[in-house]
């Protein structure tokens, strides 16, 4: 029998399957030789509001310059906790591995996902893995849910933005993506972007020492800032002004979207967050991203206005005007 | 300098635009230019190039994007193909939604067919020599920029022998709709914006009947907002002038004599065939078809299906919309029976059509 490869066995909750939880899929996750047996785990009581989240991870494919579906499993749900205000503590994980799959490249993915997980300081405490035949899923899936504890009283949501506030984002927009689109196609062109994928939870940290100054906090995960950008101004019933020449967008990432037709605003980021802020905080809030490893490249984009309640509206880097839509259905590229 | 942020400068393009304020006053009346390609309308559309323009300058959208004037008919016939046993349908991407008479090539992806999505008519050779127990048909559309590339890859699969590769062909050339187009009475064109890329292969030359015979002013212009509006300022300045002349504003890339090795690289395996246009028709003359010596490539000869007979959704004016008649904003169905995310007319589809263009930054 091949040891190298998953087998439906792997799945069948029998011999094979505790063979595979026991020697890897346990000891990697959670540092802990000894699988638990028992059937959930048991939390100690936490002082604070709880915020709770789930997602689902397809990414085509599994690995990709500057990470794999295992980093991105983790900091996806980390992510989402983060921008709630919420301090990540755990995540559990459900794997779906397609018969034939290299144990190789799921330890790969295992390890990510354990090195995020201590990254972002969360653990990794329960889950579940199942094996499908061959066909049936595209090599790996992976869900993950985390549970994070407010430690204070304030309420960041998409709906809080107020007329004046300033949007900052914290670096360079579409790197994800791109990356990701590069390594699918085999593009040669491209081969020195990387992807973004980080925990943004210690950074936002970072950005709560402002308090109630902090309106709004969102990831431009996919559908870009664009659509996340609509998303706040929908929520929150305003406009939102944003100037194209502050966006950060990379050489790279510009030259690409350049040559195949895509819209840096509409590609997707999982190392990048949104934050709407009071005006009289931006210059502060800026100065702290910027002083955080993952917020060099910052920069203040736009601000919330009265006017133009739910549409989002750009001033184009030679001044003319246009309205930002949310993206619809995926981005294809172009012919010419 | 990149030639790229240079021609993205503001001061230089509000410079441009106050200047083609002053010509546009002295013409006194209203001037009706159309951008042809498709390129141009999506540059225009996002870096708000109306809104610098003033209202004496209307700029409409023309044929240019290949995936909005391939015909039902086509997609119908690709459809065909993703349903024969060991067949790869290899596409360009923006092909993928676009909807036929009853299916599109996406909907036959999800219920099994294999649909490849490509970037060059060369990686489908590539597939095709990757799979040599199955036949590779590649979806040849576009108009003289694309179609030099495609005839590129049956050379290359003949050199290489690879008998598995075959092209779907519609392509298309630009000059002569031009030419109907403007004698239309009821678009009224006082100028062309000339296609960048199609123009660095036909060159400067192939819009001169249509300058110096019919008297329309065409002004070859990039694809950066500056080099749009240099070719508007070049156009009111032929209106105001009384000047109707074939201008380069893309000389950095566009020589009047275009690219002449990619011609006969055309030219030995195309012939011009009469061609169907979505939304406009038969125009005689307008197509390129591939010429008997390569006709073991062509997949309509090789590989002969039955298509389902073509049905157009009744409400659709894609085709006045390519003839720059009407808007986006005047379909009944824009936004609302028509979105990007289920399109009934090609203009919504590809990234390059004006509904698209319109629906995502225009309103």
């Amino acid at each position: 029998m091949p040891h190298d490869l998953i087998l439906l066995g792997h799945g069948s909750g029998g011999a094979l399957s505790h063979q595979l939880l026991d020697e890897l899929v346990v000891p990697t996750l959670s540092g802990i030789s000894q699988a638990g047996r028992d059937d959930a785990a048991v939390l100690d009581p936490v002082g604070g509001r709880l915020a709770f989240t789930t997602d689902c991870y397809v990414v085509d494919p599994p690995f990709f310059p500057g990470g794999s579906i295992g980093d991105l499993a983790v900091n996806g749900t980390v992510n989402d906790l983060a921008m709630m205000g919420a301090r990540p503590l755990y995540l559990s994980t459900g794997l779906i591995l397609e018969e034939g799959f290299s144990r190789d490249d799921l330890a790969r993915i295992l390890t990510a996902m354990r090195r995020a997980a201590d990254a972002a300081g969360v653990a990794i405490v329960t889950g579940d893995t199942k094996v499908v035949p061959r066909g049936k899923a595209d090599r790996i899936f992976i869900t993950t849910s985390g549970v994070g504890v407010l430690d204070h009283g304030l309420t960041i949501c998409g709906s809080g933005a107020r007329p004046g506030d300033r949007v900052i984002i914290n670096g360079t927009i579409g790197d994800h993506g791109i990356a990701v689109l590069a390594a699918r196609e085999g593009l040669e062109l491209s081969s020195d972007v990387t992807s973004d994928s980080a925990p943004l939870n210690d950074l936002v940290a970072e950005l709560l020492k402002e308090g109630d100054a902090i309106h709004v906090l969102r990831d431009p995960t996919r559908g870009g800032v664009a659509t996340t950008l609509k998303e706040i101004a929908l929520q929150s019933k305003l406009g939102i002004a944003i100037r194209e020449d502050q966006l950060p967008v990379s050489r790279e990432v510009g030259a690409v979207c350049a040559i195949l037709g895509l819209d840096p605003l509409y590609v997707a980021n999982e190392g990048k967050l949104l934050a709407v802020v009071a005006p009289e905080a931006a210059e502060r809030v800026l100065e702290r991203v910027r002083n955080h490893p993952l917020g060099r490249e910052s920069a203040v984009i736009g601000e919330v206005t009265d006017k133009n309640e739910g549409r989002v509206t750009m001033e184009t880097v030679v001044g003319g005007m246009r309205a930002v839509e949310m993206l619809a259905g995926e981005q294809l590229p172009r012919i010419c | 300098m990149n030639y790229r942020d240079e021609y993205r400068d503001r001061e230089l393009v509000q410079g441009l635009a106050d200047r083609i304020g002053h010509l546009a006053d002295r013409a006194g009346r209203t001037m009706t230019f159309m951008e042809v390609c498709g390129t141009h309308t999506m540059a225009i559309y996002q870096y708000g190039i109306r809104s610098l323009l003033p209202p004496g300058v209307r700029l409409i959208s023309g044929p240019g994007c290949p995936v909005c004037v391939t015909p039902n008919e086509y997609i119908d016939r690709a459809v065909a193909y993703c349903r024969l046993p060991e067949t790869i349908v290899a596409t360009f991407g923006d092909m993928m939604r676009v909807p036929g008479s009853s299916s599109s090539l996406m909907a036959e992806r999800a219920q099994g067919a294999d649909v490849r999505i490509v970037y060059s008519s060369l990686d489908a050779v590539a597939l095709a020599m990757k799979n040599p127990g199955k036949r590779v048909i590649f979806l040849g559309i576009g108009f003289e920029t694309t179609a030099p590339t495609v005839a590129g890859s049956i050379l290359a699969a003949e050199e290489k022998k690879v008998g598995n590769y075959f092209v779907l062909a519609a392509h298309k050339t630009i000059p002569i709709p031009m030419q109907l187009l403007s004698a239309d009475p009821e678009t009224a064109i006082d100028g062309y914006l000339c296609p960048a890329h199609v123009s660095a292969i036909i060159g400067g030359a192939a819009y001169r009947s249509l300058a110096e015979g019919h008297g329309v002013p065409c002004v070859i212009t990039g694809f950066e907002p500056a080099d749009i509006m240099r070719g508007v300022e070049m156009l009111v300045r032929q209106v105001v002038e009384g000047e109707s002349l074939v201008e380069n504003e893309y000389s950095r890339v566009v020589q009047w004599d275009g690219n002449r090795k990619a011609r006969e690289v055309l030219e030995r395996v195309f012939v011009p065939c009469n061609a169907t246009w979505r939304g406009i028709g038969a125009i005689p003359g307008s197509g390129l078809a591939i010429n008997e010596r390569y006709a073991c490539y062509d997949a309509e000869r090789a590989l002969p299906v039955t298509a389902e007979e073509p049905r157009e959704h009744p409400g659709c004016r894609c085709g006045d919309i390519l003839r720059g008649k009407i808007t986006p904003f005047d379909c009944p169905l824009f936004a609302v029976a028509c979105t990007p995310e289920s399109p009934v007319g090609a203009c919504m589809v590809s990234s390059e059509g004006t509904c698209a263009a319109a629906f995502k930054y225009g309103r």
